[in-house]
């Protein structure tokens, strides 16, 4: 199913088939043939490619890293459908890394941020249409008629007058010498023949017959197998390990000390797993032996007090909280999360004398090309990067750390070299979501309206560490999304940030900062709506009057979920709503709560998206799906615990997520709109834990303002009234 | 080569005779290796697949004489003599793969070949289970994507011969 195409091949193809590539110039997207490539040279930044071959085939090169999302199929359909080719004839080939692959937008080859059907859909769009174009002028040209004579459809053009019709495949040698028209006319929406249905997945086969290779799949003649002990704690260090005993181990080819711990690499995997035993290291106490959950809550909460970056300032909220007679406060607490893809980090690396080669899963091609420049000091032509499918990405595969170990290991031994990670590592050496502490004050007039909210969030900042120069007086746009866009109506709004980093590393995980904020935001709104008496989905709405397409997706969702009507006893719903990513998701949960002991079952989850025009409806709705599974295993049990200076939690015994028992139904609708295109890989996230939480206050009358809710952490709420 | 009777034994000992997907195999493998990654690293067939190590994620999931266990867990020196099926020996028009096509169920994939198994032996020993009974049988496979409502659903759609 996939093949590769470099920019050799790619030049290489002028005559033999037609090629279109996407450039992306200071002045917007220029479309360019392989014959205009070759005298443009290697300074143009093609970023998009397409291909006809002679037999028909058509080769949609994908520079974005499948990781579940979908963009193996949706990416393909986008220029397909512009081409009108015939489904079947088209085949994906995976982007190396490299420059002529950067997305449009970001300059950067990377995945991330529900942004791949926003950055390329233009671009492919484009590049389908001109191909398309210009097939069709080959054509025309070849039956010396007009252009505007000849249709085309499904891989062939015809002229009705005459009879006559060639496929795209004959037309592919006179295409490719005409010149790629930089504005081809782009189909109605009417005229989609891909667009908006449920195309099925192009990686179904190989992901139900076993074929699929991920990062763990690859294999090296000659390979070695590494393990790496690390040290438990932040800022542990090995004071002396028995290197010889390791050495001695059958199996075990070299032993050496990289940055991160001490690597193992031997002719089997159990061997290096062996070899790492035998080193019994013995570690410094780290930076703060004293670290724990615990201690760390506390100087969470301790901060709520500081003064914060003001991230956003209406009115004066502060002033207006003073003077209010209906006041209210909650505090609330969000532990660090774990990615837990359920294929661990690893990557295989071929580091040889003139060059490497490197086989990561990977959502960032563009850093992987880096870490592997700066540790070999090799030019990026000798560096070569398969992209693997990923087992899940989440934003833990931004990271290139697992690559960095690799290369390490693979110079130092001599040999390629497989790095596996045991869960065990890849749980405790995570760069986490945040954990995070909130509270927010807020103010109700007298007929219930909202009239000041004034919000503190302390929590260590992700861009600082990953894009500083993405940071803005000091302000981790992470850590304040979705609060200090908020989008109700309230005249006094405050909004403060306190960084405060801990020794956990942390990192982009699945919708970033909307992952606590919308918790935090939503359920708070939920108790206003309460203590004003009005319904929480009324609430909202008159807040909203500004903003229809949130108001839409809450509106759908409550019909679709039968808010307000009578529910089975002991079952009661909650609502919330969040925009991220450039799409607005509201989700209803209905949940039952066990009143002796905590316990929380969801039964259902209705979800409505707008995420602006569709390319693939059965995807999105996988993707909010994939979403909501994900925000109820947080909502509900997940936890990263720290003791002795590092962390604790190591394997899925410990560090719980969502089983099939505990998974409900998920009904996602999709609103039908012309607005800018969304995301869909992280927005589904988000409201659904609020949308727990509020549930359960429905069911008990209790606030649980900390994660997971955990049946002990409910029954204290419970108590507490 | 028969002149020393203690090293014969001895070979005799470190050589695994295996039967996986209707094929013998003969390995000098260390018999406390658990059987995934003989089946991963030395078999080559690497569709079944490494999640946590301690039995608790179903991704390593095989079927050893037509039971679902958990590869991870298994020396590979227990496992001879004893029929081993992996992924790549489900057949092509087995009704668990045909209903995963057709629920279009996997997302980044990586769980489903063990999800798939151990559906597969769910049919086998239950071919028309209940919700319940598919709660029961499939709650060691996690899956971080969140496919769990489509696999349920291909279950259904398995378990009534494709007719749903």
């Amino acid at each position: 199913m996939k093949t590769y195409l470099t920019r050799r091949q790619f030049l290489k193809m002028t005559g033999t088939g037609l090629a279109i590539a996407v450039a992306t110039t200071s002045t917007g997207i220029r479309l360019l043939s392989a014959a205009e490539m070759a005298k443009e040279g290697p300074s143009f930044r093609p970023s998009a490619w397409l291909e006809v071959r002679p037999d028909g085939t058509i080769i949609a090169t994908v520079s974005k890293s499948e990781m579940g999302q979908g963009v193996y199929t949706s990416l393909p359909m986008i220029v397909a459908d512009e081409l009108d080719a015939d489904w079947k004839k088209v085949r994906i080939a995976v982007a190396p890394a490299g420059d002529a692959y950067k997305d449009p937008v970001w300059r950067s080859q990377s995945t991330g941020g529900s942004s791949s059907i926003r950055h390329m859909y233009d671009a492919l769009r484009k590049a389908g249409a001109a191909a398309r174009e210009m097939l069709v002028t080959a054509a025309a040209n070849a039956w010396k008629v007009p252009a505007s004579e000849c249709a085309y459809e499904l891989g062939v053009v015809r002229h009705a007058k005459s009879g006559k019709s060639l496929t795209y495949g004959n037309l592919t040698a006179d295409a490719a010498s005409l010149e790629v028209p930089q504005n081809p006319v782009l189909k109605k929406e009417t005229q989609f023949r891909y667009i908006g249905k449920d195309i099925p997945r192009l990686d179904m086969d190989d992901k139900v017959s076993g074929k699929a290779k991920f990062g763990l799949d690859s294999a090296v003649p000659n390979m070695l197998y590494a393990a790496i002990a690390r040290p438990p704690a932040y800022g542990a260090e090995a004071s002396s390990y028995q290197k010889e005993a390791a050495e001695r181990t059958a199996g075990v080819k070299t032993v050496a000390q990289i940055p991160s711990g001490i690597g193992v690499c031997a002719e089997t995997l159990a061997a290096a797993w062996k070899g790492r035993d035998a080193l019994k290291p013995v570690w410094t106490k780290g930076s703060d032996p004293q670290l724990n959950t615990v201690s760390l809550e506390k100087e969470f909460l301790s901060r709520l007090d500081q003064k914060g970056i003001v991230a956003r300032n209406d009115g004066d909220a502060p002033g207006a909280i003073d003077q209010a007679e209906r006041k209210f406060e909650a505090v609330f607490q969000l532990p660090f999360l774990a990615h837990a893809t359920m294929e661990p980090m690893n990557c295989t690396v071929d580091a040889r004398p003139d060059g490497c080669e490197i086989w990561a899963p990977t959502q960032n091609q563009t850093g992987v090309l880096g870490a592997a420049i700066k540790i070999t000091g090799f030019k990026p032509e000798q560096v070569t990067v398969h992209t693997t499918y990923l087992g899940g990405g989440f934003g833990r595969r931004f990271e290139r750390d697992f690559v960095e170990e690799a290369l390490l290991l693979s110079r130092a031994a001599g040999r390629p070299v497989k790095l596996v990670w045991t869960r065990e590592e890849d749980i405790r050496n995570d760069f986490y979501r945040p954990m995070n502490a909130t509270r927010i004050r807020a103010a109700l007039d007298a007929s219930g309206r909202v009239t000041a909210w004034s919000q503190t969030i302390v929590c260590p900042s992700i861009f600082a560490r990953v894009f500083p120069q993405n940071m803005k007086n000091g302000i981790d746009s992470a850590a304040v999304e979705g609060v200090e866009n908020m989008e109700y109506a309230i005249p006094n709004l405050k909004v403060e940030y306190v960084r405060y980093d801990t020794p956990a590393p942390v990192g982009f995980w699945r919708s970033v900062g909307s992952s606590h904020n919308a918790f935090t935001v939503e359920s708070f709104i939920d108790e206003l709506a309460h203590a004003a008496k009005k319904d929480p989905l009324e609430f909202r709405l008159a807040m909203l009057k500004d903003h229809p397409r949130a108001r839409t997706v809450l509106e759908l969702a409550a019909e679709k979920a039968g808010w307000g009507k009578p529910l089975p006893d002991g079952r009661t719903r909650g609502i919330a709503y969040h925009y991220s990513f450039g799409s607005y998701a509201a989700e209803v949960a209905e949940v039952s709560v066990d009143k002796k002991s905590g316990g929380i079952i969801v039964h259902r989850v209705t979800c409505a998206v707008d995420c602006g025009p569709v390319v693939n409806p059965a995807i999105v709705k996988d993707q909010i799906m994939s979403g909501v599974m994900m925000g109820i295993s947080t909502a509900l049990k997940e936890k990263i615990e720290l003791a002795a200076g590092g962390i604790q939690s190591a394997n899925f015994g410990d560090y719980e997520i969502l089983r099939m028992s505990e998974a409900p139904e998920v009904d996602v609708h999709i609103v039908k709109s012309r607005a800018e295109l969304g995301g869909i890989g992280e927005p589904g996230v988000p409201p659904v834990i609020p949308a727990i939480g509020n549930a359960v206050f429905a069911a008990t009358g209790a606030r649980i303002r900390q994660l997971p809710m955990k049946p002990a952490l409910v029954l204290a709420a419970m108590k507490r009234g | 080569m028969f002149a020393n009777p203690g090293i014969e034994k001895k070979e005799e000992e470190s050589m695994i005779k295996l039967e996986v997907n209707g094929k013998q195999y003969e390995l000098n493998v260390d018999g406390d290796v658990p059987l995934l990654w003989i089946i991963r690293d030395h078999l080559n067939l690497t569709g079944t697949k490494f999640g946590c190590g301690i039995g608790t994620c179903g991704s390593c999931t095989v079927h050893i004489d037509g039971k679902a266990e958990q590869s991870c867990q298994m020396p590979v020196g227990s496992v001879q003599g004893k029929k081993i099926l992996t992924i790549e020996g489900l057949p092509e028009d087995h009704p668990v793969k045909m209903a995963w096509v057709a629920r279009q169920v996997p997302q980044c994939g990586y769980c489903q070949p063990g999800q798939m198994m151990q559906a597969a032996a769910l049919l086998k020993k239950n071919p028309h289970p209940t919700d319940a009974a598919i709660n029961e049988a499939m709650d060691g496979n996690l899956c971080r994507c969140g496919t769990y409502p489509r696999i349920k659903s291909a279950i259904r759609l398995a378990s009534a011969g494709g007719k749903k």
